[in-house]
């Protein structure tokens, strides 16, 4: 867990060839490491038990309804942006026990999973991915309730960021005020520099626990010029990231078009699968599944996440209450860019584009969004 | 983040609010052919349960699952938590099999309250719909133990028939009172009905309360409480002065689980009694 000791960030300069020195600290200090890596032609966060483990030399073409990697001429570690799966997977599980109950003939009395909150290094957590983790901070932490799971899992987090350095063709970050760089909430940033001379990261500092693992490398600091090339790097990102959504009055404007006829336009494409909501960084719905065993004798509780598209989601006896395909769609858009605001002070959308990329449609939060407002 | 540890610690729950707690079922009534209250003895230290009237609870039966269910029970009794329920899904159908000595599982109390405090000096009415009249009932409770503290009371309930009328005894009770109005009607007279017939918003006109010194409480369906407060606005009655109790599909009753929004607001925490000024823009809203 990042504490924010120093307001000013300090640079520092870890070479391309120092990256495993950094990783091999890491797991001295046993942290549960997560990196990406490549699983099912995609990248996706696993836990790595060494530096090899590490993928690199790849770039990702994202379009709408559309992910394909290829080779990255510049050999970079983190030359892609972001994959299909989020860090919630970690720190917000989709399947995870609540209690156990065993049943003595007429009583039944509760045991509590008493598994150790497990301590995650995450390695090339992107800005708009970390504003995420900020959102579900807010969401499940900071009451009434708290979810005692997730804040145990965060306050152990480490937490290392990678700006980027490119701009993916469905990110849109920069409109969301998310990225592509990150100013606070991270242990270390990395800005990664190929220029096929050099291979180097920019290093910023966001917290004690990153200023140690600096002396501990003992790296030195960043030139100015270090510091400008990274600079320009990230200036060139927001240049090229050419999805925009305008959030001026974007959450009364949506709000204003509930009844809008463009929601029966995007229910003709939409096929209710859900898929955005489990891509989703910020998407938090849980169901709650109650079972037995089948004597009867022990049951269980999982939370599982849930998906707001199934008739199911809003089923009360007697009936769903959203029961058409554009109810849903709307409940979701409209929650990400209008009611999270009224909810939590803040967008449910941090512009990562996932749900853009892995609808299977290739519906387009943000065109969709504009297109509504555009309608009226 | 540095805001996580340090932040409002002094306002978080710290228990964990998923684990259910066993409460003993002290009797099991049946209120109608398809009703029943569960009396229950709450377990830990105290033996007590404290809520505010229109709170409710999520209540668990072992392995089947958990279901959002209003207290309609007496406040001032805390060692009697009670609650009136139909047997219609698979938890509550499970639930009314549930015979004494037998374990409920229970978490809270959750949720908004009926406003008893601002409703001090003024004339009170309550209008239920059906098994909406159990979670008005720890009102009724509340106003008749204060009675010095209101003006008049008025109870206007609708059922479907005769049979299906609820607290049969304590409303006889209630009625006996000078100091308590009670008009009920039903929607189809069967046996020697005698009394009123049609839908509860028929009952406000001719009602006995003071529209501009006056709070009302309404629970029931959507429709019903919809056309309620039409009628009691046509009598003068602002949106700020009345209250309705919403429901959605609940999973969690703590804000999390997503189910119960309602536009901006999630009815297990926001709700689910909201002063109707509050939610008027959402109540006509299809499928939100």
């Amino acid at each position: 867990m990042p504490q924010e000791t120093d307001k000013k960030i300090s640079h520092y300069i870890l070479k391309a060839t120092e990256l495993k020195s950094l990783l091999d600290i890491l797991f001295q200090r046993e942290y549960h490491v997560i990196a990406p890596s490549i699983r099912d032609k995609s990248i996706e966060y696993d836990p790595i038990a060494s530096f090899d483990e590490i993928t690199r030399g790849w770039i990702d073409h994202q379009k709408p309804g559309s992910y394909r990697l290829a080779n990255d001429e510049q050999d970079r570690f983190f030359g892609y942006v972001v994959g299909f799966s989020s860090w919630k997977k970690y720190l917000y599980p989709a399947d995870k026990k609540l209690f156990e109950a065993e049943m003595d003939t007429k009583n039944f009395r509760v045991i509590e999973d008493g598994t150790a909150a497990p301590k995650y290094a995450f390695l090339g957590v992107r800005s708009c991915d970390l504003k995420a983790i900020e959102i579900l901070d807010k969401i499940l932490t900071e009451g009434p309730y708290v979810d005692l799971d997730y804040k145990r899992a965060r306050d152990n987090a480490l937490i290392i960021v990678v700006n980027c350095t490119r701009a993916g063709e469905n990110c849109f970050c920069y409109s969301m005020g998310t990225g592509p760089r990150a100013y606070s909430g991270f242990d270390l940033a990395l800005t990664e520099i190929s220029d096929g001379e050099k291979h180097y990261f920019l290093v910023d500092t966001g917290s004690r626990s990153g200023e140690e693992l600096i002396s501990e490398l003992g790296l030195s600091s960043a030139s100015e010029d270090e510091i400008k090339t990274a600079e320009k790097a990230i200036e060139q990102t927001i240049a090229n990231m050419s999805k925009i959504l305008n959030t001026d009055g974007l959450k009364e404007k949506i709000w204003a078009n509930l009844d809008s006829l463009y929601w029966d336009e995007i229910a003709e494409r939409c096929l209710n699968c859900g898929n955005c909501t489990l891509v989703c960084p910020t998407c938090f719905c849980a169901d709650i599944e109650d079972t037995t065993d089948i004597a009867g004798e022990k049951a269980n509780r999982t939370r599982k996440w849930d998906v707001c598209y199934t008739l199911n989601f809003t089923y009360v006896h007697g009936g769903s209450i959203r029961t058409s395909c554009k109810s849903r769609y709307r409940q979701w858009l409209t929650h990400k860019l209008s009611t999270w605001i009224d909810q939590f002070g803040m967008f449910g959308c941090v512009g990562c584009g996932r749900c853009i990329t892995w609808c299977p449609v290739g519906i387009d939060i943000a065109e969709e969004a504009k297109q509504l407002i555009e309608s009226s | 983040m540095a805001t996580m540890s340090d932040s409002k610690t002094n306002e978080i729950n710290l228990t964990e609010p998923m684990i259910t707690r066993p409460f003993r079922v002290n009797r099991a009534i049946k209120d109608t052919h398809d009703t029943f209250s569960l009396e229950l003895t709450p377990s830990g230290n105290s033996n007590k349960f404290d809520f505010a009237p229109g709170q409710f609870n999520m209540l668990y039966v072992f392995g089947v699952g958990e279901v959002p269910i209003s207290i309609s029970g007496d406040p001032a009794k805390q060692s009697k938590l009670v609650h009136t329920t139909r047997a219609v899904g698979n938890v509550t159908k499970a639930m009314n099999k549930l015979k004494a000595g037998d374990t409920l599982g229970v978490r809270g109390p959750f949720g908004t309250a009926w406003p008893v405090k601002e409703a001090e000096g003024e004339d009170v009415v309550l209008v239920a719909g059906g098994i909406g009249l159990a979670p008005l009932r720890p009102v009724i409770y509340h106003l008749l133990a204060n009675r010095g503290q209101y003006g008049k009371i008025a109870l206007l309930y609708g059922a479907r028939t005769p049979e299906d009328i609820l607290f049969q005894k304590t409303l006889e009770k209630w009625r006996s009172r000078f100091d308590f109005e009670m008009y009920i009607t039903v929607d189809r007279a069967t046996g020697n009905w005698k009394g009123n017939v049609g839908v509860v918003t028929q009952l406000i006109p001719r009602s006995p309360f003071d529209p501009l010194n006056c709070v009302a409480m309404i629970c029931g369906p959507e429709i019903m409480m919809r056309f309620t407060v039409l009628e009691l606005e046509k009598r003068g009655v602002t949106t700020n002065k009345i209250y309705v109790s919403m429901e959605r599909n609940m999973k969690c009753g703590i804000g999390l689980c997503g189910h119960c929004q309602l536009g901006r607001t999630f009815i297990c925490k926001d709700g689910a009694v909201y002063p109707y000024s509050q939610i008027a823009d959402l109540f006509t809203k299809r499928e939100l």
